[in-house]
């Protein structure tokens, strides 16, 4: 109220600065409850997603748990130097590498080839139900997969049981390397093939249908008219979902290959983000673990901008 | 199109099309039958390799045991507490944030926002993050489970530019009519915003109900544990004897199925709703993203 009083003498000697005055007085009396609901959001921001992002130190500092990350001493690049020469995150490095790149080979054609046949579907209880029952097991945690799994493709699960019965010799699916690695992919497409299908559809509904209809007076075959009038129109779809899982070759879940893999698959099995979390949370290596955990994001990062540049190289838009 | 759509070709093309995409559907449901099916089987039929897909020898004794154990059912119950607080909590940072943010004129707005959108392109990483939760004492409490995943920057972008959407003319009248900017949020912006609230909440939820990672980084108490920590558990105890090559499992198979369709269930009551929402919910994303 001070503040009130003072802006109608501010306003005899100046009257920009009282009009200043006093449009601040009102912006403020108008929107400080908007300030005050941001006070919490603000609090969480900065102390749960900007605080931790100064803990990234402790990659380049000898962690001294009694000492604390800043006051431990500074070491450079040696927890980076020290991974570089330990065999086991080179394993998981390639593991990462080769689970992910799998996953774009056998996952990524999969979901586009099921949307664009199922839109040339005229049933809609087909349509409706298929996307419904293949959307399905993208809710279920990676917990529930692995379980689901296990009751496939264990010694006693389901695929055995069949090849048994067909009087051949059950396999090791999950202790083997190579039928791990498999299970592993095929289990992704479970998972994710319906998410993705229901975002290549939606990109179908939004085509033309008198192009389809322009290439079927002209005699196309429905091969051809899939092939080069409908493919063409959700090619920036296709772009930008292919673009965002190459640019995350490096990026790996944790859940994904932690709840699927098993000592025996070790060898396979092993990723970046199952490393961090053994080295770093089991064996309480932070610093170390930090830096694998850093050097994975800034590659991560460079790739995706790397992608995005070559895609726009394409003529393509791009994500950023 | 008519006459593509009655010739014969056609005809051929959308039975051989329709059933392979039956097919596939069934083939995709085989795997969540087969756990259904051994789950209400008894534990000597599962051993002789008479389930199929079907139950054999159908008996309730694997629901009866998994419910005995009561570390299973305690957490169960204790999980749907939580996934219910964390998503009330997590919708009101939410809203909080979305309201004055989609204010376009408040000074400041586009700075925090923003901030709020680096976070999920910047993300500090496994032992940074661990570190930070550390330092603020909540490793081992339920406050690790609620709080550092309570505001998801994705969802603030989909909240606020829902608000952004609502015609700027009621807010205006609200002011002339002396309405405070709670009262405005209260008793203009959220009621219009119920089907995006129910989409967020649901995106919530689900993400709760199914996170097993912070309860393995952050939790060592059994009692702290959610379903799917418990679940975990009961896998990997079977996955252990299975490699040390004994036959006689710690956790029976059938018991395993159980625990396994129990913990699907609310996921699958859900469903229904869960799969409207999160089709639109993934269209706002792809629109924003």
């Amino acid at each position: 109220m001070a503040d009130l009083s003072q802006d109608t003498s501010a306003k005899v000697q100046g009257p920009h600065y009282g009009e200043h005055k006093v449009k601040t007085n009102t912006y403020l009396r108008n929107n400080w409850q908007l300030y005050v609901m941001l006070i919490l959001p603000l609090v969480y921001l900065i102390l749960f997603k900007y605080k931790p992002m100064l803990g990234i130190i402790i990659a380049f500092k000898k962690f001294n748990i009694f000492k604390g990350v800043w006051q431990s001493p500074w070491v450079g690049l040696a927890n980076f130097r020290d991974a570089f020469s330990t065999a086991q995150f080179w394993t998981a490095l390639k593991n990462t590498l080769i689970l992910n790149i799998g996953d774009v080979i056998i996952g990524f054609p999969i979901p586009i080839i099921l949307a664009v046949f199922l839109y040339e579907v005229s049933s809609k209880f087909v349509k409706k139900s298929t996307q419904l029952i293949l959307y399905l097991p993208h809710f279920f945690s990676w917990v529930i997969i692995a379980g689901v799994v296990q009751q496939i493709c264990s010694e006693q699960g389901l695929l055995n049981d069949i090849i048994r019965a067909m009087g051949g010799n059950s396999i090791n699916f999950l202790s083997s390397p190579g039928w791990w690695r498999a299970v592993y992919w095929i289990s992704g497409v479970w998972q994710g093939a319906g998410y993705n299908l229901i975002i290549y559809f939606a990109a179908l509904s939004g085509t033309d249908p008198s192009l389809n209809e322009a290439a079927y007076i002209d005699g196309a075959t429905r091969m051809q008219r899939i092939w080069h009038v409908t493919i063409p129109q959700i090619r920036g779809t296709i772009t930008m979902m292919l673009i965002m899982s190459l640019g995350r070759v490096m990026q790996i879940g944790f859940e994904r290959p932690y709840m699927m893999g098993n000592t025996l698959v070790q060898d396979v099995a092993d990723v970046i983000s199952t490393y961090v979390y053994k080295t770093g949370l089991q064996n309480m290596r932070y610093d170390y673990a930090a830096a694998v955990g850093l050097f994975q994001s800034v590659v991560g990062i460079i790739l995706v901008l790397l992608v995005n540049q070559m895609a726009k190289k394409f003529g393509e838009e791009g994500i950023m | 199109m008519g006459e593509l759509k009655n010739s014969r070709s056609n005809k051929r093309f959308q039975i051989i099309t329709g059933t392979i995409f039956i097919i596939i559907t069934l083939i995709a449901l085989v795997p969540i039958l087969r756990v259904v099916s051994t789950s209400f089987s008894s534990k000597s039929a599962i051993l002789s390799g008479k389930v199929t897909i079907f139950p054999a020898d159908f008996t309730l004794d694997a629901y009866n045991k998994a419910f005995s154990n009561s570390n299973f059912t305690g957490s169960f119950l204790y999980t749907i507490v939580l996934t219910l607080v964390f998503t009330a909590l997590a919708m009101f940072m939410t809203i909080l944030a979305a309201y004055p943010l989609s204010k376009t004129k408040l000074k400041g707005a586009g700075f925090i926002m923003t901030a709020f959108v680096l976070t999920m392109y910047v993300d500090p990483g496994t032992i940074p993050t661990f570190m930070n939760i550390k330092s603020l004492n909540m490793i081992d409490t339920v406050w690790a489970l609620l709080i550092p995943g309570c505001l998801s920057a994705y969802n603030l972008i989909i909240m606020r530019s829902f608000f952004l959407s609502i015609d700027k003319s009621l807010f205006e009248a609200a002011y002339i009519d002396g309405c405070s900017q709670f009262k405005t949020l209260t008793t203009i912006a959220i009621p219009l915003s119920k089907p995006t609230i129910a989409t967020l909440a649901l995106f919530y939820g689900v993400g709760r109900w199914n996170d097993v990672t912070d309860n393995l980084y952050y939790i060592n108490t059994a009692s702290l544990y959610t379903v799917q920590m418990q679940l975990k558990q009961m896998i990997d105890s079977v996955k252990i004897s299975a490699l040390e090559g004994t036959t006689t499992a710690l956790v029976a198979d059938n018991i395993k199925a159980a625990s396994i369709v129990v913990s699907m269930v609310p996921m699958l009551i859900a469903y229904p709703f869960i799969q409207r929402y999160f089709t639109s919910g993934i269209m706002l994303g792809a629109v924003k993203g």
